[in-house]
């Protein structure tokens, strides 16, 4: 384990905590810009669905995690980004325009839906954007003209200054866009958790009582964390369409945001890791099923047999492990494994002990 | 010297019970003023009236000579009324230092955009508060717990966090909700001290709800003896506590006695 | 007589949503955990008492199967605490909510590898007979679905009010520290009021199954009893029921008298609306906390 010396009040501003941090983030970033060269076009298209949820997941994040208001309705921020990137791009609207407008629409559209739900705590909340996720799923078959119903639209070529890119045509210019965003809002994640709004979000999620005491304004920092949420979600959406090619009211259905949720708490609730690591097991499962399955059937020597569900039970089986046995996630465990080596032949068991925090009921008994 | 804060008339019902009957007083600038009473006699309700958590039923109450009744609870920070809670309640999952710079969030200036990009406005800010919540660091003798997180500290260092935390707001009146309960002998007495050094080098008003009369008596210019919600009794410490009305309110008896026994317990 | 066979059909509609939101408020109200996947309760329970009766899997009588399924349920919700949900005392509540789902993805896709994806019907004695009252023609399902409600509600009311182990459990409710001092084995009690929930859910589940077909993916109407049981108020066993008979009637008459695709969305217009006036529901048991 490294002790820094902090020489300055910087060192706690700074978004890194010593040169070598910086040096590691550095190398995986150059990996991810070489990646084309290493991996070949299907693998390339898993890596960049990948990152799609990882944006989607960073988004959700801010809220759920930084902030501790739960959404189950964040499918819904998906499609107001989708659809509003696409129909603005219909409209005549250049890629480097609609995209952050797409996102911008999101973030009013959270913002603004948040603002009446701020009274509503855990459960009640829930319910709230779990209703608005079906809500818009409705509305786009009701507003078929605008978006074509359950036919669906299609997500045209982004055009940037004339360079066209495309998901089949040329996936390794589809692949940098996507990493691209995904750095800028890894770099905008980490700035708001640095400055005083991030803090206000902490202060929101352990105690509202005190943090209006402190001066926070509870139902706007509630409103801007949702909007801040929204909009992230909103440009995975915008993402999600061009990767997609064609998607309908289908594409961002109710089950689509229980997945998110339960992305993000394999992953590990509280960082910007968990996200990655839960866009990760969602990206990979039905691969690693695909996998299975053959081998599986290799072994019974019969033809290969579909079974529906099994992807989501999978994914079931692995949330109720977790959330029995690790509920930090896969984040959580890393940390453990990594300090196991680091402090190597000194680790114990009990370094990581389960703080037993005990119900803290809002009800009055 | 002039009232900082003043309560005029103020009523507060639950139901039918009357928790705050018909209060009125005022704490002057530069004073160290305590709420005393046994339980349930109205001590946290006023704290929470005054920090806008609870609106009253009647009467006023202004902070500087202005109606504070038409504001939000957040904006109270803002006036410069900070305050601590009788059960903790701190940010758990967030450090010592992190917990204290929500304190200054009353003094933030950059926005949504500039803080999402980081300038270098935001950055300066950041060292700004840094150094502000330092010397309360310096102050509160916090050095070790820096970078601790609360879940894992004690609750003798929380109580002291928690006072930090509303140093951090740079407030004009601070409110402590019985900040010496559960502290041992030492803590209390350092408690104390900071209350006063609070008072004559920060130049803060203190208005505090306190069992400890030791400590009530050491510290505090003027003491307010409140009984099932209604005043009995306003003076300084010695006048409050040989006061018949309070002796009889903890004693339950008119013995002439009592006020002796009162002063042997404390 | 039209608009009242509108009211009859949405009042035995609203019977099973109240049912699987008196589910929800139950365990809600004795542990303050959310059992999202108390729609796949529901589901489980049809398919269970499906299993046991229908002539293509065990072919038992049909009045000797809805007690086997109803018992298996209640076995199951028992289980489920006693093995899972208490290993997760003192975690977030949203960490059971997140496991409950979990749980239903699990559940449907076990029911989906046992009876199969597509649509059965249970075989039912009530199923497709009429009831006449005068003029009025009804349907024995409908109008079974509401005397079972009503009985089961009554038998609930007097449980919870009268019985001892009942009020233990409402004890346990209020304060569950106190109620561990006074000598009440919360931790059993907690198990039983799962297995309670699973057994309501096992009921609204054949009920619902009485009038139509079934297959796994049925346990998503768990969210519209959700919302139900919001409208009416979350910590309230009647308005559970109550919030259930109003998205029960206003289903049918929006789609009645409103133009196509507006008629689902109602039920969760109304919960916007609820949440925005009354965030704590119709009945709402809710306290701010106190500092």
């Amino acid at each position: 384990m490294r002790t820094v010396f902090k020489t300055s009040y910087d060192a706690d501003i700074r978004m890194f905590k010593h040169g070598a941090q910086a040096g590691w983030y550095a190398l995986l970033l150059v990996l991810a810009v070489v990646l084309p060269w290493l991996f070949n076009t299907y693998w390339l298209g898993e890596a960049t669905n990948m990152l799609i949820w990882a944006i989607a997941g960073m988004g959700l994040m801010i809220l759920v995690g930084q902030t501790g208001q739960a959404s189950l309705g964040h499918a819904a921020f998906l499609a107001i980004g989708c659809y509003a990137n696409v129909l603005l791009q219909m409209h005549g609207l250049p890629f480097v325009l609609a995209f952050p407008l797409g996102g911008l629409i999101a973030g009013l559209a959270g913002f603004f839906i948040a603002f009446p739900m701020a009274r509503l705590h855990g459960i009640y909340l829930a319910i709230g954007t779990l209703a608005l996720a079906i809500l818009i799923d409705d509305l786009i078959v009701i507003a078929e003209p605008l978006t074509a119903g359950v036919v669906g639209l299609f997500a045209p070529d982004i055009s940037i200054f004339g360079l066209d890119i495309n998901r089949y045509g040329n996936p390794w210019l589809f692949y940098w866009l996507v990493l691209f965003v995904t750095v800028l809002i890894v770099l905008a994640y980490r700035n708001i958790l640095r400055s005083p709004l991030g803090r206000s979000f902490a202060a929101v999620r352990d105690s509202e009582v005190s943090a209006r005491a402190m001066g926070v304004n509870v139902a706007l920092t509630k409103a801007t964390a949702f909007g801040v949420s929204a909009g992230i979600t909103g440009l995975a959406g915008a993402l999600m369409g061009h990767f997609a090619g064609i998607f309908n009211n289908e594409t961002f259905n109710i089950i689509i945001s229980i997945q998110l949720l339960l992305m993000i708490v394999i992953g590990g609730l509280g960082s910007i890791h968990g996200a990655f690591f839960g866009a990760a097991v969602v990206a990979l499962l039905p691969q690693a099923i695909a996998i299975g399955r053959d081998v599986v059937t290799g072994w019974l020597g019969s033809s290969s047999v579909a079974i529906p569900g099994l992807e989501s039970a999978i994914f079931g089986f692995i949330l109720i492990a977790f959330i029995l046995f690790e509920p930090l996630g896969i984040y959580g465990r890393w940390i453990k494994i990594r300090t196991y080596f680091e402090l190597f032949p000194f680790y114990r068991k009990d370094m990581f002990r389960r703080q037993r925090s005990y119900l803290k009921t809002e009800r009055m008994r | 010297m002039t009232a900082l804060l003043e309560l005029e008339n103020v009523t507060l019902r639950f139901g039918g019970v009357t928790a705050v009957n018909k209060v009125s007083f005022s704490v002057e600038e530069g004073e160290v003023f305590a709420l005393v009473g046994p339980n349930g006699a109205g001590k946290s309700t006023v704290f929470n009236l005054v920090s806008r958590f609870y609106d009253p039923a009647e009467g006023d109450i202004r902070f500087a000579g202005e109606s504070i009744l038409k504001r939000q609870p957040h904006e109270m920070a803002g006036l410069g009324i900070a305050r601590t809670f009788q059960n903790i309640e701190l940010f758990d999952h967030a450090t010592v230092l992190q917990n204290l710079l929500v304190g200054r969030h009353r003094h933030r200036r950059g926005n949504l955009l500039t803080e999402t990009l980081f300038t270098p406005f935001v950055r300066r800010e950041e060292r700004r508060h840094r150094e502000a919540v330092e010397k309360v660091i310096d102050f509160l003798d916090l050095q070790p717990y820096r970078e601790k997180y609360i879940a894992g500290l004690p609750y003798g260092v929380r109580k002291v966090v928690e006072m930090g935390r509303a140093l951090a707001i740079e407030p004009r009146l601070l409110l402590l909700d019985e900040p010496a309960s559960g502290l041992s002998v030492e803590e209390t007495q350092d408690v104390a001290f900071w209350i006063e050094d609070i008072k004559t080098q920060m130049g803060i008003t203190v208005l505090m709800v306190e069992h400890d009369m030791h400590l009530v008596a050491s510290v505090s210019d003027r003491v307010l003896a409140l009984a099932d919600g209604k005043m009995l009794a306003l003076g300084t410490p010695k006048e409050v506590q040989t006061h018949p009305k309070v002796v009889e309110a903890y004693i339950g008896s008119t013995d002439p006695m009592a006020g002796a026994k009162v002063r042997a317990a404390v | 007589m039209d608009v009242l066979q509108l009211v009859v059909s949405g009042l035995a509609n609203g019977c099973v949503y109240g049912l699987i939101a008196l589910g929800f408020v139950l365990i809600y109200k004795a542990t303050e955990a959310v059992n999202f996947a108390q729609g796949d309760f529901m589901m489980l329970g049809a398919f269970l008492c499906l299993g046991f009766t229908n002539e293509a899997f065990l072919g038992l009588p049909f009045w000797l199967s809805v007690p086997l399924a109803i018992l298996a349920m209640g076995v199951f919700g028992y289980a489920l605490d006693a093995l899972v949900i208490r290993k997760m005392f003192g975690q977030p509540q949203v960490a059971v909510v997140i496991l409950t789902i979990a749980l239903g993805f699990v559940l449907r896709f076990l029911a989906g590898v046992i009876w199969g994806h597509q649509p059965v019907s249970l075989e039912s004695p009530i199923a497709g007979q009429d009831v006449r009252f005068g003029g009025l023609v009804l349907g024995m399902d409908e109008v079974t679905i509401i005397v079972v409600t009503v009985l089961l509600t009554g038998g609930l009311y007097f449980y919870f009010n009268s019985t001892r182990l009942g009020v233990a459990m409402q004890a346990s409710s209020q304060n569950q520290l106190a109620a561990y001092y006074m000598g009440i084995p919360v931790k059993r009690l907690n198990s039983l009021i799962w297995a309670l929930a699973g057994m309501v859910a096992a009921v609204a589940g054949i009920l619902y199954a009485s009038k139509g077909s079934i297959e796994p993916s049925m346990g998503l109407l768990g969210i519209k009893a959700f919302a139900a049981a919001v409208i009416g108020g979350f910590g309230s066993l009647p308005g559970a029921l109550l919030g259930g008979l109003i998205v029960g009637l206003i289903e049918p008459f929006a789609g009645r008298y409103m133009p196509s695709g507006y008629s689902q969305i109602m039920p969760y217009l109304l919960l916007f609306l609820i949440l925005i006036v009354r965030p704590h529901g119709i009945l709402a048991q809710y306290h701010s906390k106190k500092v």
